[in-house]
């Protein structure tokens, strides 16, 4: 296992290396330059944009400034805000656990709908809630966030008036109950989309389980049928469903963006909205690059996991 | 065989293509007359804040959304079946070389990638299209990959190499054939795919820009009046959820 893990996260640096370039070029490849939006500026003489570039190393050769910048990124170095000239990593660290606070509410209310939604599809497969249960994942997997985010705000916020629409909390400083309030919808939305989607997998793996003949021998031994469901199939097809929940997690990260823009909530995915709004490019390449390293680095993790839970998975590679 | 959802995506195309004929308004029109109403039954869907009919618009806007929908799953069809057939025919470095690029681009998380593309570029519609098209083609890739792999030591391939065939002749005409129904599914999830990026992208304003209409940026504009008319924003999402729930059943069939 160590020799496994090992192994991967020495991948992974090539790997790295590769989308660091990536977000790299795709931010210098801008018209104009990382200072484009000055160009438009009236207020900005030809001469100060010279000094500036100069002061940024804008004026060094493409490969010079990209291998300084992951060197200073490497070593937790990630330049200062375009916009406010704090430095990125402060920006980051402070919409870091509004962000956080949004996943891990959204994780957990989507495991706990995807797993009774997955299995009781699965045992009563075909009949009438199967396929309730089976048509509502198909539109949760279809639909577009942003819409689902909208339609919640019109019936719960604007329509019943029970819930918040925007924000973390109420300006005045809220009580638990006001914060409460202001992650139910944007949770919902989260949760609900990424529900559909594991309970659609789960309800596949429990199908394909349920067939084995260890289940047929476990029933045949006179096993109740809800302990053969939770006991025998469940732990059996839920491996593949936890490597998939921890990526699922990282990309999270970036599905946030959409809903945090909806209800703005103050996170990552607002940072990033705004960021891209004002072209701030080291808050953008930062947060690129630590949304990828986040990936890759919760494959490596979902892969230990997969094995761990699932004795039969053989740590290849 | 023609099946429901495949039924209901080709009306809907139909629909769109003879938008002009069918509803009484043109989409720009403008009627200072009758802003922001209700869905009556003059305007089933209501209009906006200069008038316009908001069924109009959605049918209008179909014609973007589902062309760049199609168009970019197909370029990010081609562009997986060319990595993918060339990874999984040549195999060794090649094969290395490919597969790590196609699993760093999909470690960079898609939306804000293509947010980003989109606002520094300001693409026309062709170049939206093969935006989306080229961040959508690494799970193609991979499937055709892993099926050329186990296709290519079977017996059939050896029998065409032994009679003489070329190597563009052994991929093209013998090995992707094979693999053309994984092929067919992955495109068709990748219409969807693209169907919710473009929506997603004009809905934060970088992706099909107004006046021309799309359902994303319909929603990106009824966002701002969601409390005083929140018809605008039905019309648009029903559409987009439409297509895609049609979309994903097809591809399951």
């Amino acid at each position: 296992m160590i020799g496994f893990l090992g192994r991967r996260c020495l991948q992974a640096v090539p790997l790295l290396f590769v989308i660091s370039a990536l977000v790299f070029l795709l931010i210098h490849a801008a018209p104009g330059g990382p200072l484009a939006i000055y160009l438009s500026n009236p207020n900005i003489r030809a001469e100060d944009i010279d000094r500036l570039r100069r002061a940024l190393g804008l004026d060094r050769p493409l490969w010079e400034q990209y291998v300084a910048w992951l060197a200073a990124f490497v070593r937790g170095d990630w330049g200062y805000s375009f916009s406010d000239g704090r430095p990125v990593a402060t920006r980051i660290a402070e919409r870091l656990p509004a962000t956080l606070e949004l996943i891990s509410v959204a994780m957990a209310g989507a495991t706990s709908l995807a797993l009774p939604i997955g299995v009781a599809a699965a045992a009563g497969r075909g009949r009438w809630f199967d396929r309730l249960l089976t048509g509502a994942s198909l539109a949760g997997i279809s639909l577009p966030a942003f819409w689902f985010g909208l339609l919640l705000q019109i019936v719960f916020s604007i329509g019943l008036g029970w819930l918040p629409s925007s924000g973390r909390a109420t300006p005045t400083g809220g009580d638990l109950v006001d914060r409460l309030q202001h992650l139910v919808l944007p949770a919902a939305v989260l949760a609900i989309v990424q529900a559909a989607a594991w309970s659609r997998y789960l309800r596949g793996s429990m199908i394909a389980t349920l067939r084995q003949p260890f289940i047929a021998a476990a029933r045949a031994r006179g096993v109740p049928g809800r302990r053969v469901l939770l006991r025998h199939a469940l732990r059996h097809a839920i491996g593949p469903l936890l490597a998939i929940v921890m990526v699922d997690a990282a990309l999270l990260v970036s599905g946030a963006v959409v809903t945090e823009s909806v209800f703005a909530w103050p996170g990552l995915g607002s940072l990033f909205t705004e960021a891209l709004a004002r072209r701030d490019y080291t808050v953008l390449m930062a947060l690129l690059m630590l949304s990828s390293s986040a990936v890759v680095l919760f494959n490596i993790v979902a892969d230990a996991v997969h094995a761990c839970v699932d004795p039969r998975v053989v740590l290849a590679w | 065989m023609v099946t429901k959802p495949a039924v209901v995506l080709a009306l809907l195309m139909a629909v769109a293509a003879a938008a002009p004929l069918v509803t009484p308004y043109p989409p720009d029109r403008i009627d200072l007359s009758s802003r922001r109403e209700a869905p009556s039954a003059a305007h089933w869907f209501g209009t906006d804040d200069l008038g316009r009919d908001v069924l109009a618009r959605v049918l209008s806007g179909a014609r973007v959304s589902l062309a760049v929908g199609l168009l970019s799953a197909l370029v990010a069809g081609a562009i997986g079946v060319a990595v993918g057939g060339a990874a999984g025919y040549a195999g060794g470095l090649a094969d290395a070389a490919l597969m790590r690029g196609t699993d760093a681009l999909l470690a960079v998380p898609r939306l804000p990638l293509l947010m980003i593309a989109a606002a520094l570029l300001q693409p026309s519609t062709p170049l939206l299209i093969a935006l989306i098209g080229s961040a959508g083609w690494m799970e193609t890739a991979r499937v055709v990959r892993a099926e050329l792999m186990s296709l290519r030591t079977r017996e059939f391939v050896e029998s065409a190499r032994a009679i003489g065939a070329g190597h563009l002749r052994v991929l093209a005409g013998h090995l992707l054939p094979n693999a053309a129904q994984l092929i067919a599914v992955s495109v068709t999830v990748a219409v969807a795919r693209s169907i919710l990026l473009e929506s997603a992208l004009s809905f934060f304003g970088v992706g099909v820009r107004p006046p021309a209409a799309s359902w994303g940026n319909m929603l990106y504009q009824a966002q701002s009046t969601l409390a005083t008319e929140p018809w605008l924003a039905l019309a648009p999402g029903i559409f987009i959820l439409l297509t895609t729930v049609c979309v994903n059943l097809a591809s399951e069939e």
